[in-house]
């Protein structure tokens, strides 16, 4: 197996009394989708914000390319290269796709902002992503649909050289069409070599890109398989009940934990 | 594995649209911007015609050259408050105290002038330092305390009139007549240097767009076409050389008698004001940070921009422009009196930046609006005033236009989130 581009090993947190996570082992290879599933409540979320700095860990330690990293806020885990695109996508309706793009991280020459540079940039990463469904990398935010504005958040983060991609429920206000193109350019990302999160409620999704699928139940990780080694009514199971036949926790420990 | 960004370079992608192939292109694109509610300046171009229209059928001495640059005159300290007030409007924020900030910075300016024989830009400098710090406090108020900016531009719209009130004493009023700061209106740039400044403008701007067109075109970036760049260029110099010519000739009522001719100096400080502005919210990160907090405070904060900062910035330079503002204002008048920047003064800035098409919802406006709408707003006064109006009609027909434009900027927003432009 492949060295993890991300890890996090023996993770707890908890809210209070509420005890959120429970030693939860969390990887992400190179060049493959992992996905995130879990019912609502199981602590995905919590996951994700741990991963992005927002939250910190009570215990737990956090890996980057196999090495410990000390984690203390969401520019830190930029600087790592770990993107995290979410739901509500974060664009400015009023700027257009480049502006978006390097929003923040804006180039500069001696006249002021570089255009010139910023635009051939943002349309190489579209070329690469295979983009088809962006009429002008001047066209502004507002006019596009939702898989369009999920693409351009997309593509900010393979502009930024990311090497850890975290999408938090990109399908989820799509339509079939938007939804395959999303889908497509999430499997170009980890062909580009990236670690992908895909956090999905959908098990068609899922199993259409996911490579490996990591399953949380009640703040614990029930399974961590390859996608191709499990069927849709398992991972079912495994989201819904804590276990499926071998797989998942064990009975004892799953009735300790509720 | 990283290396994605570079694997294809100068590469297109499908479907990509990377200009507008002819003329008549350019403009249905213009036309679906129109009908989608993106309007820009084009109410107050129309307001303007509409206007000039009335007035001109209504009094014949509306459309002579002493009073297009009496017009001039009166609307540069407007314009320098409303190009103020569209930075705080770009962020989706209003500054009511601006108008008063003004009155406040300019008594102190006087005053300097007055009773310390200060150098007219030594006193120009604290005036408008007066007026920062101002726009500091009410930023800091805003952004980092998070009191909605209506309340605190409220609350200092009022404690600010004590300032000149305490510094003049009720009843008094201050003699504005420093010879560079009076001279603003009084004087006239030489014929032949506001001849030179116009050419070069002129030549910069066709300079600047076909350089701009030159290096997008080459390397295969979205541009607009050929035939629209030197429509625009035409378009400038015949608006630019066509003032300059009106301001140049002899605009006295007896021509006989007297020579008046010549750019009034306040022109040049509005336009310069413009370029510097326009500079800095086209091409600058600031001002890209500026309309990205405008347009999605939350977007901004996650792209690492430091929004408290890029809010302060917002009101000090509102504030700052105010100073400004305020001594053209004074400069008009010929003194400072306790009311100074009361009154209309705001309103009619925000009615000017608001015509000109900056949004008060935020995101959306540039330094131009100001100049365009500006001009509107001080046609009003200019001509009810030839026609001896009496003042309360001038009060209504400000209001109406204010409501009206904010009623243009609500519809046309509707108008854009439904088409998504």
């Amino acid at each position: 197996m492949v060295q993890p581009l991300l890890e996090l090993r023996g993770v707890n947190k908890s809210f209070g009394v509420v005890h959120v996570l429970h030693d939860v082992d969390f990887a992400v290879y190179p060049g493959q989708v992992t996905a995130l599933v879990g019912d609502n409540g199981a602590g995905k979320s919590t996951l994700v914000k741990i991963i992005a700095g927002i939250y910190g860990r009570d215990s737990g330690d956090y890996y980057f390319d196999g090495q410990k990293v000390e984690v203390h806020g969401p520019r830190d885990v930029a600087a790592l290269g770990v993107e995290i695109v979410y739901q509500d996508l974060a664009l400015c309706d009023n700027l257009d796709i480049v502006q978006n793009m390097f929003l923040g991280r804006e180039e500069t020459s001696r006249l002021g902002l570089d255009e010139v540079s910023m635009e051939t940039r943002a349309r190489e990463t579209l070329a690469s992503l295979s983009v088809r469904t962006v009429k002008s990398v001047r066209q502004s935010v507002a006019s596009l649909s939702g898989g369009q504005r999920q693409t351009v958040a997309i593509a900010k983060a393979v502009l930024w050289n990311s090497k850890v991609v975290l999408l938090d429920e990109p399908t989820a206000a799509l339509g079939v069409a938007q939804t395959r193109q999303v889908l497509d350019l999430v499997r170009r990302l980890a062909d580009h070599g990236l670690g992908v999160v895909l956090i999905s409620h959908n098990m068609g999704d899922v199993f259409e890109v996911a490579d490996r699928i990591t399953a949380l139940y009640l703040g614990q990780v029930a399974a961590d398989v390859p996608a191709k080694d499990v069927t849709h009514s398992q991972v079912v199971e495994l989201i819904t009940a804590g276990r499926s036949g071998d797989l998942g926790i064990a009975e004892d420990s799953a009735n300790a934990a509720v | 594995m990283t290396d994605v960004t570079t694997s294809t370079p100068s590469a297109g992608f499908d479907n990509d649209n990377r200009q507008a192939a002819t003329l008549g292109d350019a403009f249905r694109d213009y036309l679906n911007r129109l009908r989608g509610g993106d309007m820009g300046s084009l109410p107050a171009i129309f307001g303007l015609v509409v206007l000039f229209v009335v007035f001109t059928s209504l009094h014949d001495r509306f459309l002579t050259t002493y009073n297009m640059a009496n017009l001039v005159i009166q609307a540069g300290s407007i314009i320098v408050l409303a190009m103020g007030i569209v930075f705080v409007l770009l962020l989706g924020e209003i500054d009511l105290s601006a108008g008063v900030a003004g009155g406040a910075s300019a008594t102190v300016t006087t005053l300097m002038l007055i009773d310390h024989d200060w150098m007219w830009w030594l006193a120009t400098l604290l005036g408008m330092a007066v007026g920062a710090v101002i726009g500091l406090a009410i930023g800091s108020l805003v952004s980092v305390l998070g009191i909605p900016s209506f309340v605190v531009t409220l609350a200092f719209f009022l404690g600010l009139q004590a300032v000149p009130l305490k510094l003049i004493g009720a009843g008094g009023s201050l003699r504005f007549n420093d010879p560079v700061l009076r001279g603003l209106s009084i004087n006239n740039v030489p014929v032949t240097a506001g001849w030179i400044v116009a050419v070069l403008i002129v030549l910069g701007f066709a300079a600047l767009s076909l350089y701009r067109f030159r290096s997008l075109s080459a390397k295969g970036l979205v541009h607009p076409p050929m035939a629209l760049v030197l429509l625009r260029i035409a378009v400038l110099a015949v608006v630019v050389l066509g003032i300059t010519a009106l301001l140049n000739s002899n605009r006295a009522p007896n021509p006989n008698l007297f020579n008046i001719s010549g750019i009034p100096w306040v022109l040049p400080v509005v336009i310069a004001l413009l370029l510097f502005w326009t500079f800095v919210l086209t091409k600058t990160r600031f001002g890209r940070h500026l309309y990205a907090v405008g347009g999605n405070a939350e977007a901004a904060r996650r792209a690492g921009i430091n929004v408290t900062r890029v809010r302060i910035s917002a009101f000090v330079i509102c504030s700052a422009m105010a100073a400004v503002a305020g001594l053209l204002s004074a400069s008009y008048t010929g003194k400072v009196s306790p009311g100074a920047g009361g009154g209309n003064d705001l309103l009619y800035a925000v009615g000017a930046a608001v015509i000109g098409g900056t949004s008060l919802f935020g995101g959306r406006g540039r330094a131009m609006d100001a100049v365009v709408g500006g001009l509107v707003i001080a046609t009003i006064p200019n001509g009810l005033g030839l026609l001896n109006q009496a003042s309360y009609i001038n009060f209504i027909v400000t209001g109406g236009v204010l409501l009206l434009a904010a009623s243009v900027d609500a519809i046309s927003r509707r108008r854009r989130s439904s088409a998504g432009v």
